[in-house]
């Protein structure tokens, strides 16, 4: 893929929001705050992190994204389309009957997915397995193995397997990040199951953390170039974010986290999202 | 062809070896024939025969201390990347703990990972009813693209374990911790997805799984010697099951008994009486455990206080045979 410039991955962010609210508006059910929050670092992955091939996605050169929480979905089906690997009218057959955009990412339906998920907590593990083999098995010291979590499902125990597993065998390809948006279905992430210390938690298992703005294009490259260049841990990325983002109606409401919009709302959703330029920019760019 | 037996298995000098032992020696033939096998352990190498693989290839070794989720998804991400792992644990930690990981991550995506779930059954004895699997089967046919095997002996497991390290579909293989007699030998075939006759008979038709086939043999002996002649199909692989074989058997005697050291409830007492009941109509007796759990004991204690010794399951025929007329259906 061509690497795009900052200000081009904005407006392919821009882009994925508002092709996840038509999806779910079609869809009648699924996830809105995730998926939204998570729109800017899919973009970043899919336009200028990933190397992959939209035309050949086993491409064995590659490096691999697996998505964890399964239920945000949406943002990737709307940046795998946007870069090419299906046609994007076909985003609005996500959940329904005979879709390959299942509710949740089913692996062997359509190609450029790395796994399947949806029950929490174990696309850790399943990225490190591909990462040990790349750093002990195939001898690959170029491709890494890029994960997304989200902080809810940071409850999960496999979770915490994974990565005291990934520690003890250092796996420096492998790059987590976690969509910090102190949401999950019951309320809020210190409300239902306290987290902090996540920075503490993460390094005492040998990981390198990285804290950024969730939302900034330029700190989400760079957080991965950092933990690229380093090559005796694996690196996690808490990624702040903000649920909801750029729907000023949705943002930071725990309420959103599992329905979509209706058609009253996904209107006024995409009129917010048109005017969004110059909220999400980074320093130095104009919108 | 006649399937060759031990001659020795009918005397007090049987030849007794654990089922897990034969998988320790067919990993690792397997991984000597193919360098993409890996292999993956929850703290219990030695228990589950795994050492000997470690020692050959430490570097395909993988150690993941006692966390059976992480066992088997990492094992799904190393299918990911081409290998095919085999995991092992103990059979109530693995599937019993990870079971919908292993649905997720590799079921549904018909991914070549290798669950062998070591230690099943009552016969594991003394570590009570915590420690006795006996759900597994129940739980693992019921997935869709899993293959499920039971082998009957440390020779047989031997030949599974290279066969579904070339399966290129999820498997699930059951072992046994304790010494089983051993009844085939190096000639006896292996092929997953078949059933054996072991012995003709007309009366009956006495189909084993596991390690209690041999119960069989040894209940069949004593049921010829009350004038009985019973038919003993072996049943290594539950999944899929050899319905021809099972069917030519059932209409043959027009009698079924299944055994198994399972919980005959969804076992593989239930998937006979599934097969049956859709193709062949037959009276079925289910030796088995019957939705209870185990408990602390020796071995030889356990199969006689559940009714899976050969002699218990002699008694018991015997009694339903004189209360079962012959009977199928043709559909």
């Amino acid at each position: 893929m061509t690497q795009l410039t900052i200000p081009h991955i904005e407006q392919k962010a821009k882009t994925i929001r508002e092709d996840i609210i038509k999806m779910l508006e079609a869809a009648g059910s699924g996830h809105s705050a995730g998926p939204l929050g998570l729109a800017d670092i899919f973009a970043a992955l899919y336009f200028n992190i990933l190397h992959i091939r939209p035309e050949e996605p086993e491409w064995p050169g590659r490096d691999l994204i697996f998505l964890s929480n399964g239920h945000t979905v949406p943002v990737q089906y709307a940046a795998m389309a946007e870069a090419g690997f299906f046609p994007k009218k076909e985003l609005l057959t996500l959940r329904k009957f005979g879709s390959r955009l299942q509710g949740h990412p089913e692996r062997e339906r359509l190609p450029g997915l790395e796994n399947t998920s949806g029950p929490l907590g174990s696309g850790l593990s399943q990225a490190a397995g591909y990462a040990y083999s790349l750093q002990y098995l195939d001898n690959e010291p170029h491709r890494f193995v890029y994960v997304v979590m989200g902080d809810g499902e940071l409850n999960e125990g496999n979770i915490w397997e994974a990565a005291m597993f990934a520690g003890k065998y250092k796996l420096s390809q492998l790059i987590g990040f976690i969509d910090r948006n102190n949401i999950q279905i019951d309320g809020t992430t210190e409300d239902v199951m306290p987290l902090e210390d996540l920075r503490g938690k993460w390094e005492s298992f040998g990981w390198h953390v990285v804290e950024i703005d969730g939302h900034n294009i330029e700190s989400i490259i760079d957080a991965t170039s950092q933990a690229r260049a380093i090559t005796n841990r694996p690196t996690v990325i808490i990624a702040h974010t903000i649920p909801g983002k750029g729907v000023d109606f949705m943002e930071y409401d725990y309420r959103w986290h599992g329905i979509p919009p209706n058609a009253e709302q996904a209107k006024e959703a995409l009129q917010k999202l048109r005017t969004l330029d110059g909220k999400i920019t980074h320093e130095g760019v104009g919108a | 062809m006649s399937y060759p037996l031990r001659l020795d298995i009918y005397g007090s000098n049987v030849t007794l070896e654990p089922t897990r032992a034969g998988f320790g020696r067919g990993l690792l033939a397997a991984g000597q024939a193919n360098e993409t096998i890996v292999a993956l352990c929850a703290d219990l190498t030695e228990s589950t025969q795994m050492h000997l693989f470690r020692d050959a290839f430490p570097k395909r070794f993988i150690e993941v201390g006692v966390a059976e989720q992480n066992l088997v998804t990492v094992a799904s991400g190393l299918a990911r990347a081409g290998k095919i792992p085999f995991t092992s644990s103990y059979s109530a930690f693995s599937p019993g703990r990870n079971w919908e990981q292993i649905k997720t991550t590799a079921a549904l995506n018909n991914q070549p990972v290798k669950i062998i779930g070591s230690h099943a059954g009552v016969s594991v004895g003394p570590d009570g009813a915590t420690h006795q699997m006996l759900e597994d089967i129940a739980l693992m046919r019921a997935m869709p693209n899993m293959i499920v095997i039971a082998p009957g002996d440390s020779v047989e497991a031997e030949k599974a374990t290279k066969a579904i390290a070339e399966n290129g579909k999820p498997t699930y293989m059951r072992l046994a911790r304790e010494k089983t007699a051993i009844f085939s030998t190096d000639d006896s075939p292996f092929e997953i997805g078949k059933a054996y006759v072991l012995r003709e008979g007309h009366e009956v038709s006495l189909f084993g799984t596991g390690t209690m086939t041999y119960q069989l043999l040894v209940a069949a002996q004593l049921l010829a010697e009350k004038g009985i002649q019973a038919e003993v199909v072996h049943v290594p692989t539950i999944k899929p099951l050899d319905d021809d074989t099972l069917l030519a058997s059932a209409r043959k005697t027009g009698r079924v008994v299944t055994a198994e050291e399972a919980q005959a409830a969804g076992g593989f007492g239930g998937a006979v009486s599934e097969l049956l009941s859709s193709k062949l109509p037959t009276p079925v007796l289910r030796v088995g455990i019957l939705d209870r759990y185990g408990e602390s004991g020796t071995q030889a204690e356990l199969l006689d206080y559940f009714g899976l010794s050969g002699e218990k399951i002699a008694e018991q025929v015997t009694g339903w045979l004189e209360n079962t007329p012959r009977y199928h259906q043709e559909f």
